[in-house]
């Protein structure tokens, strides 16, 4: 994930003293972070991936909607079908790379969405406190009584299947656990006294929130939400599974997972690979994500 | 007190001063806060802390106020009150002879021009994300500085608390020391170039010899820069040192106010002088072995009737239950004046050790 | 405690009447006229407007609601579009056979769970704390569906040890889970739903009682000569409050979150139902469904909590 090279880069800490190399926060994170070879092992095959799906159009040797009735579910291996084919004989190698752009942006996007409102909710609530937190994070309280699957497939089933859908659904679902990590920093953070060294010099509540408590808030949400894009992408291709995604001639693991479940008795092997590449990729972010916890969790 | 006259004769040269040199800089009028306690189903008000009850005081330009009490006897909620860091339930602020806030006199904007606070964590109390330089700058940045300006302002600042510019400024917190903080913070303070100052335990986390440099310090940047420091602590010796009059609070309540001399060399309130004879004494020979001062203060949230301190004092007689002792009118008073919330200080109080009337002198 | 008891009591009651609203809202959300998503096609003109106003759909939202949830309390969940059966049978009978092998996961993955954790506790850092921690890994981020392929790919294509969907030839009602040739048919869907709470709970043991071995405590007792296994059981004991609050919380995901699974193996369950509801577009099935596991899921957690407070009587939550 990009994120941490833009945001040392964003902070002054890099332009630095003359006198003395200091480096600042993102940068000791780093520093932790460059021994950690689990993690950094995760994070090389986080960006193949993403690269994989960024350049499908260029990299997929076939088609992935070009259904062939001659060539269906041959096995891996079979002529120029790298890893055989689907139901409807399209490509599979085709139909992987391209299934992962949806996947992938299935499982950052509503991620990224649900951060930036969760988290606005989350640091308005904490900040304020009183009234305004009650009435917010009683209302997260709600869809706390939902287990996450459940309140996805009941916002899913209910607004229908479609990318938009899903994507809505899902940002609807993260929003309340970011909502509620933000507000325990965000309150911790404003029972601090630079906060009210802040308000003594006269500055405007909104100065404080962006000079003073996003920047403080901002680590130990950014490292939940990071946990947040495993679930979601495992999350997403349940939904697809269920029909809840895109529309079929589209690629999507889930979907693909579903759509082959009938010839298992055939080609069991071509079957599992969707949900291999889902694996690999929540594992890959999942471990990613536990890195960087420990790598920022640690007192400075 | 020659220093107040003194540095009298400086603040009429500060352009800022508006009221002239017998004008006190700060007036708190019968200032009240009392926290609310909630509990039970509805988490409805059960009680009330009574953190400050009904305190009035006055700072007069130049001088240095020790404020003294034991933890928890609301010698910080009066702080920011006084800062308007949380509202007060009752009580004025007059800012160098003008009211503050509300509809007329002084917006509460200058006020956090002219009033600063260092505060007491050092650690809490600067931006771990944020390095110093950018602490310092913030204040004057809001308040419309030039970020360039604001930022040589800082550096300038740095120097001015003993800290290498070029050395601190990139820094972050956590690369300082408790002393480096507490400077820093100092600077943060004084980077509004404020008249007064409220030092909240400003030095009690310091080592003596790091506390020491700070007082120095301190004592320095009031004469260079015109300051007015309210000193608030829990160290008798340290108030002492740096202080011209003192102030002792008890259970949010002022029960002794007097020149620090007249104050430390003949307390008249109990609770001063158990907090003067259980202070470890430099000199071995003066030291006390017995604590007079027994037990936990009690709860100010239900503060013992009449006079708060004849719980654990040694001379309490019914009148003490009975009746609240009054400190007398401290607005009116000198700064030389000594006062004292104590029956026994009071002739006719109706306390045995109470000094006798004239009446009782002459009449018989 | 007895207060905590009863707040968290009537903190319940906010928490159930918003699970009502987003249900109700959830017919809002459906594209389309509500009452042609609550009735059959082919129902009369006459018949539709009867049930408008039945429905107290001609009247504004909030009526509706109270309407609607009047009609709940009393336990009218409304007819299925796809059969016009009552939802709330359907949805009963289904509940049962969730729970039966919800229950079964989540025991069998509390047991397992704890096991790994204490191995890998004890053995800090080495291959066996990794091989753990590679499994607890595994089972958090698989998803559950592609498990249960897998599972089928193996047992039943490859192997043929097992069958490989629905409930056997007796359905639901002669279902004896005592008797290996119907239990059988359950044994994949409780492997599938068990491993990811397994992953999630050993996770939580293992940091967990690393956490209390690495306390002095423990120092003391070991200097003092006690034995290293009765230092585990004493660690084991430490944890346990919150290890059965965890079981009691993911009981409630399984039940919850069971549609993938039951999907993949047509086992009858609320998660077969969802799936149906959805496929059939069947919104006052979906809504009913969904109804009553939210609920199960707050009555769950009320119970953890409370059974917990009594456990641990340290926790004082307000
Ligand atoms: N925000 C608050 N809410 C409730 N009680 C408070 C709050 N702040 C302080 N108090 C109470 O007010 C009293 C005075 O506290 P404080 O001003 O911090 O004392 P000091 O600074 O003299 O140690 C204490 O009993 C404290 O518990
Ligand atoms: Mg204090």
């Amino acid at each position: 994930m990009s994120v941490i090279p833009a945001d040392s880069a964003s902070l002054p800490a890099a332009q630095g003293a003359p006198a003395t190399k200091v480096r600042g926060y993102w940068g000791s994170v780093w520093n932790r972070l460059r021994y950690d070879y689990v993690t950094l092992f995760c994070l090389g095959l986080i960006i193949v991936i993403i690269l994989l799906a960024v350049f499908a159009p260029w990299l997929s040797p076939m088609d992935p909607e070009k259904s062939s009735m001659a060539n269906r579910l041959r096995p891996i291996g079979y002529k120029k079908y790298l890893l055989g084919t689907d139901e409807q004989g399209r490509d599979m190698v085709s139909r992987l790379l391209w299934g992962g752009r949806v996947s992938l942006m299935m499982g950052i996007l509503p991620v990224v969405f649900a951060t930036l409102v969760g988290g606005m909710f989350g640091v308005v609530a904490g900040y304020y406190g009183g009234k305004v937190n009650m009435v917010i994070m009683r209302t997260m309280d709600i869809f706390f009584a939902f287990p996450s699957v459940l309140l996805a497939v009941a916002i899913a089933g209910s607004l229908g299947g479609g990318i938009g859908n899903q994507m809505l659904t899902l940002t609807v679902v993260l929003i309340p656990p970011i909502c509620r990590v933000a507000e325990t920093a965000t309150s911790q953070v404003r029972a601090l006294d630079f906060v009210d060294a802040a308000r003594a010099s006269g500055a405007s509540t909104i100065s404080i929130l962006f000079s003073h408590v996003l920047i403080n808030v901002l680590s130990p949400v950014l490292v939940y939400s990071s946990t947040l894009v495993s679930i979601s992408i495992i999350l997403a291709s349940g939904l697809s599974f269920l029909g809840l995604g895109v529309s079929p001639p589209t690629a999507d693991w889930g979907l693909m997972l579903s759509t082959l479940r009938q010839s298992i008795y055939v080609q069991p092997i071509v079957t599992a690979l969707p949900g291999i590449a889902i694996l690999i990729t929540s594992i890959a972010f999942n471990l990613v994500s536990d890195g960087l916890r420990q790598a920022m969790d640690v007192k400075a | 007190m020659t220093l107040v006259t003194e540095t009298a004769i400086d603040a009429a040269a500060d352009p800022r001063d508006r009221g002239g040199p017998a004008q006190p800089m700060l007036i708190v009028e019968n200032i009240k806060k009392y926290f609310p306690i909630r509990a039970g189903l509805l988490n409805r008000k059960v009680a009330e802390v009574k953190a400050v009850d009904d305190i009035s005081f006055y700072v007069m330009k130049g001088e240095t106020l020790g404020i003294v009490g034991e933890s928890g006897c609301g010698k910080s909620t009066l702080a920011r009150l006084l800062m308007y860091l949380i509202e007060r339930d009752e009580g004025n602020l007059v800012l160098d002879g003008d009211l503050v806030g509300e509809k007329s006199g002084v917006p509460i904007d200058a006020l956090r021009r002219s009033l600063q606070m260092v505060f007491q964590d050092s650690y809490s109390s600067l931006n771990p994300r944020l390095p110093i330089e950018q602490s310092i700058a913030y204040g004057p940045k809001v308040q419309g500085i030039k970020p360039k300006k604001a930022k040589e302002q800082a550096q300038d600042l740095l120097g001015k608390v003993g800290l290498r510019p070029n050395l601190f400024s990139q820094r972050y917190p956590h690369e300082l020391s408790g002393g480096q903080k507490q400077r820093v913070n100092i600077a943060r303070a004084l980077a509004l170039d404020p008249r007064l100052l409220i030092l909240d335990e400003a030095v009690s986390a310091l080592d003596k010899s790091v506390e020491a440099q700070v007082l120095n310090l301190l004592s320095e940047l009031k004469e260079q820069l015109n300051l007015t420091y309210i000193f608030i602590s829990h160290d008798l010796h340290v108030v002492q040192y740096i202080s011209d009059r003192v102030l002792v609070m008890y259970l949010g309540q002022v029960v002794e106010i007097g020149p620090v001399d007249k104050l430390y060399s003949n307390p008249k309130h109990p609770y001063t002088q158990a907090l003067l004879a259980c202070r470890l004494s430099m000199d071995p020979d003066e030291r006390v072995d017995a604590a007079p001062l027994a037990g936990d203060p009690p709860n100010p949230v239900n503060p013992p009737s009449g006079c708060r301190f004849h719980t654990r004092c040694p001379h309490a007689e019914d009148i003490c239950m009975a009746k609240a002792p009054a400190l007398g009118d401290v607005l009116k008073a000198t700064p030389d004046q000594h006062l004292a919330a104590c029956h026994m200080a009071q002739a006719g109080s109706g306390h045995s050790k109470a000094p006798a009337t004239l009446a009782e002198l002459f009449n018989i | 405690m007895w207060l905590y008891a009863l707040r968290r009591l009537l903190l319940t009651i906010p928490i159930l009447l918003g699970v009502t609203i987003i249900c109700f809202a959830l017919v809002k959300l459906a594209p389309g006229d509500p009452i042609q998503n609550l009735v059959r096609p082919e129902t009369p003109p006459e018949e539709v407007a009867k049930l408008r106003a039945y429905y107290g759909l001609d009247q504004p939202v909030v009526i509706q609601y109270f309407v609607w949830l009047w009609r709940v309390l009393c336990g009218d969940l409304g007819r299925s579009i796809a059969n016009n059966a009552l939802v709330s049978e359907e949805v009963v009978r289904a509940f049962l056979n969730t729970l039966n092998i919800a229950l079964i996961s989540v025991v069998i993955a509390f047991v397992a769970s704890m096991a790994l954790g204490i191995i890998a506790a004890t053995r800090q850092g080495g291959a066996v704390d990794k091989l753990v921690t590679a499994i607890a890994v595994f089972g958090i981020s698989v998803p559950t569906f592609w498990l249960a392929v897998v599972l089928v790919i193996f047992f039943a294509v490859n192997l043929n040890w097992l069958p490989a969907t629905g409930m056997g030839a007796d359905g639901s009602h002669g279902f004896n889970y005592f008797d290996w040739n119907d239990f059988k048919f359950a044994v994949m869907p409780i492997i599938a739903l068990a491993l990811p709470p397994l992953g999630i709970m050993t996770r939580t043991t293992r940091s967990a009682l690393s956490e209390v071995l690495n306390q002095d405590f423990i120092q003391t007792l070991r200097a003092k000569g006690l034995s290293e296994g009765r230092i585990i059981v004493h660690a084991v004991r430490n944890i346990m409050p919150g290890a059965t609050a965890m079981l009691g919380l993911q009981l409630g995901y399984l039940i919850g979150g069971s549609v993938l699974v039951e999907t993949v193996f047509t086992w009858p369950g609320t998660g077969f139902l969802l799936n149906k509801a959805i496929l059939t577009r069947d919104i006052p099935l979906l809504q009913g469904t969904i109804l009553v596991l939210a609920t199960v899921f707050v009555l769950i957690n009320l119970v953890v909590d409370l059974a917990q407070s009594m456990i641990d009587p340290r926790i004082k939550r307000i």
